[in-house]
């Protein structure tokens, strides 16, 4: 039973400019946290099932920059950076997330998302994680407006929760 | 207006909140254009200027039946959004599952 809500993704977006993903997994925080914070370990889950990891580089501590680089299958590259913000051993992290374009400067903070990562002790020796990325400004959200997603997110996925059902 | 030049996807049609709420109506099936306008509290010409963009973009399909002209939704126009969705979901739900397997060789560690 701990095994299938374990595996309970949760995606919701409390403002119009944030999303929040929750989901608890089946470790203690130290172990999550470690997982999430040591470069090798992250190769092995960042990318998903979608590609490989060629650069995890993380200057782990306050104001340390960190840059993410995934070659997909297909070939395409795609690179992501930011810096720490905030680091509370086995609790919280708080960084900027900026994905690269072309022409993007390695140390860019424009167009950077604030990401929370938080780990709490759950049920069970679990952990539940939560990460939530804040748009922020009406300038970053702009910019993502300017790739399709616009303000108004939640609404928006509220109704598309409501067609996915008359697509199937 | 300069969001005029934005309307043209799916995306940013959808992202108006009073194109939402007419989507939203028509999820309960067709209606005719005084009825919208009646459930949003707008004036009939802003409602037709929403109903025109959400045409364009294939997101509601209209027939005329009479005098009345009835609207009614296009799910399939919206499945880029629901794909965009799902795509970004899957990625994070993979992730977890393989940071689920580091944890348990984490986990055997000790």
């Amino acid at each position: 039973m701990a095994q299938a809500s374990s595996s309970t993704m949760d995606v919701t977006f409390p403002s119009d400019t944030e999303i929040l993903i929750t989901r608890t997994l089946n470790a203690p925080p130290h172990l999550v946290y470690r997982a999430w914070t040591t470069p090798e370990l992250v190769r092995k889950w960042w990318p998903g099932r979608r590609g490989e990891m060629t650069v995890a580089a993380m200057d782990f501590r306050v104001g340390g920059a960190w840059r993410y680089v995934m070659v997909a299958h297909g070939e395409f590259q795609v690179a992501f950076h930011g810096t720490y913000r905030e680091i509370v051993p086995n609790e919280r992290i708080v960084h900027t997330e900026v994905m690269e374009m072309p022409g993007t400067a390695p140390d860019s903070e424009e167009g950077a998302v604030l990401n929370t990562v938080t780990f709490d002790r759950a049920d069970g020796g679990a952990t539940t994680v939560r990460i939530r990325t804040d748009a922020g400004s009406k300038e970053v959200r702009d910019t993502i407006a300017q790739s399709g997603m616009e303000g108004g997110v939640r609404e928006q996925f509220e109704i598309i929760e409501e067609l996915a059902a008359s697509l199937a | 207006m300069a969001r005029a030049a934005t309307t043209a996807d799916t995306f940013n049609a959808v992202a108006e909140p009073r194109r939402r709420e007419i989507l939203d109506a028509l999820t309960q099936g067709e209606r005719p254009v005084n009825e919208l306008v009646t459930l949003l509290g707008l004036a009939q010409p802003h409602v037709s200027r929403h109903l025109r963009v959400l045409r364009e973009v294939g997101a509601v399909v209209v027939r005329d039946e009479g005098r009345q002209r009835l609207y009614r939704l296009n799910p399939q126009a919206l499945k880029p959004i629901h794909d965009w969705v799902a795509s970004y979901q899957h990625l994070w739900e993979e992730r977890f599952d393989l940071l689920e397997d580091v944890l348990e060789d984490l986990k055997e560690e000790h």
